[in-house]
């Protein structure tokens, strides 16, 4: 099937954002690795849920409890055709991917003992590393790292060697937010298995680039946050699967997880609910639906195959910048460019490019590993959208060389 | 000089400019004239917590005045740190804990007051203050 073309000027037009102007220059928002922009449609729903049908879910019996709960349910049903879960009660909605794999650490402080291993990518962000030290901590498990080249692709003959009877979980991320590496994941997932090791994916810098198919990965838990494909933030969702879910004990204690309480004992709701303790963030999660709609609507093949041509196109530009090198430089990546320029440290040059009304993101990228690896102290990180253009890559690279002048 | 009389001399000095380039590559050229703090005083308690690029600071009391030396690995930051110093260093620690920071506002610099700003301009100013506290209690 060919892809057609996106039509930028009109898509542009989506995001009001997009219009403002930043220290007097039009905004050129390249920091969408942080979090994405957000789309009328998404913005409208929001809206629209306060004006309209703002009330609690789940257990009112009034109208407007009934429409909040049908377009929060129905939220999590797009989440699940999204990504091909078996079941709607196998996605759980959360505050985004930190509290999806605290809720998948805590869980599994019941499972690990002393000797047992879980094996972390050394591409990871630091919510994808601190939770499983913590959980280390305090069950006396191991943590080992499964480690990187230089171009940031990880070495997965030096995992396959890790990984034994005692390695019984496996996180890593699908897509490095530091340098934009593409992992094997399905490579990751089925060595996992065959050493009887469940497998946490971090799809939170996927999701906006990638669209992924649980049951084909096989994978048991995959994380994606709303705000990085043009949703809100504060929500997101976990996908686990069923016989896991099951397992698993209660994260948080609270209304809506409960079957019955009593002083003497409680008995938990079923799935999704409980994971789902307290009142949730509804209009979040019914906006989250709207997002995933409007970026299915533009179509995963077209928007990778834009985003390509505009990584390619930026990542020429760039490398014929005097002292310029990129970190980061897989084949299998998407359209994050992480760089320095010789001599320049990278908070000036943000500075100064935000002085332009470029918004680019500067510092370690919540992955000092990463830098530490390179032993640099961090890189700036122009991270390109489907709304964004060529002109905006030639404006980039017009800030930096500006930049370069002033700061060398 | 006074703080004060030292700061008004730098808001001088600034209001020649009239675009935020030209402020900048004065604050740049201000970071090539900074104390710098000697290699022995760079270590990881000298660093100021809070900002993306490293700023150590070293103070030390010379009669009864706190002279400033610093130096950071960011040339932007170089010249903020270096303009504080200016303000601050040959001071008397009380007059540097009394002191208004005000001038940064008006030297066009006020993005950089920001608390969620990265380069930590306002965890400077606290720094070189806390400074001044420790060396005033020692004076007393």
């Amino acid at each position: 099937m060919i892809a057609s073309k996106l039509d930028i000027e009109t898509i542009r037009k989506d995001f009001p954002i997009l219009k403002r102007k930043v220290n007097g220059y039009p905004l050129v928002y390249l920091d969408n690795a942080a979090t994405s922009q957000t789309p009328k449609q998404v913005i409208d729903v929001i809206v629209d849920y306060y004006s309209r049908y703002n009330a609690n879910i789940h257990r009112g019996v009034h109208t407007l409890s009934q429409e909040a709960t049908d377009a929060y349910e129905k939220a999590r049903g797009k989440a699940q055709q999204h990504v091909n879960a078996a079941e709607p009660h196998e996605i759980i909605f959360t505050s985004g991917t930190t509290e999806s794999i605290n809720l998948i650490a805590n869980g599994f402080a019941s499972f690990l003992t002393k000797g047992d291993q879980i094996l972390v990518s050394a591409l990871e962000h630091h919510s994808n590393i601190v939770p499983w030290q913590m959980l280390c901590e305090q069950t006396g498990s191991t943590l080992k790292v499964i480690p990187m080249d230089h171009n940031g692709e990880l070495l997965i003959g030096e995992y396959s060697k890790l990984l034994s009877n005692n390695t019984k979980l496996v996180v890593a991320n699908h897509v490095s937010n530091a340098l934009g590496t593409i992992n094997p994941v399905e490579e990751i997932i089925s060595l996992a298995h065959n050493a009887g090791a469940a497998v946490l994916i971090d799809g939170a810098q996927a999701a906006p680039h990638i669209r992924v198919d649980v049951q084909k990965l096989n994978v048991d838990f995959y994380t994606i946050s709303a705000h990085k494909i043009c949703g809100p933030t504060g929500v997101g969702m976990l996908y686990g699967k069923e016989e896991w879910l099951k397992k698993l004990p209660p994260y948080q204690g609270g209304g809506e997880m409960i079957a019955e309480v009593t002083f003497e004992k409680t008995t938990y709701a079923d799935l999704p609910h409980k994971f789902e303790a307290g009142t949730p963030n509804i209009s979040g999660g019914i906006a989250f639906g709207a997002a995933l709609d409007y970026i299915n609507a533009l179509g995963y093949e077209t928007i990778a195959n834009y985003e390509q041509e505009l990584l390619a196109y930026a990542t020429g530009e760039l490398l014929a910048i005097n002292g310029l090198k990129i970190y980061g430089t897989s084949e299998n990546k998407t359209s994050v460019i992480s760089f320095n320029i010789e001599g320049i440290h990278p908070y000036d040059i943000g500075t100064i490019l935000d002085k332009l009304g470029i918004a680019v993101r500067t510092g370690h990228h919540c992955a000092q590993p990463i830098m530490d690896y390179y032993k640099i102290p961090g890189t700036v990180r122009a991270s390109f959208s489907f709304y964004n253009t060529k002109e905006e890559v030639d404006v980039l690279v017009e800030g930096i060389k500006k930049a370069r002048l002033m700061l060398s | 000089m006074t703080i004060e009389e030292i700061q008004d001399e730098i808001v001088e000095e600034f209001s020649m400019f009239d675009d935020w380039m030209q402020r900048y590559e004065y604050m740049i050229e201000l970071g090539k004239s900074l104390p710098l703090i000697e290699e022995e005083y760079k270590t990881e308690d000298n660093i100021i917590k809070g900002c993306q690029s490293k700023v150590w600071v070293h103070a030390e009391l010379k009669e009864d005045k706190l002279v400033f030396t610093a130096d950071s690995d960011a040339i932007i930051t170089k010249g903020i740190i270096a303009i504080l110093i200016r303000a601050f260093s040959n001071q008397r620690p009380k007059d540097i804990i009394d002191a208004n920071t005000d001038f940064i506002d008006e030297i066009g610099l006020k993005e950089h007051l920001s608390a969620t700003r990265a380069n930590g301009l306002v965890s400077m100013i606290k720094q070189l203050k806390l400074y001044a506290l420790a060396y005033q209690t020692q004076l007393n």
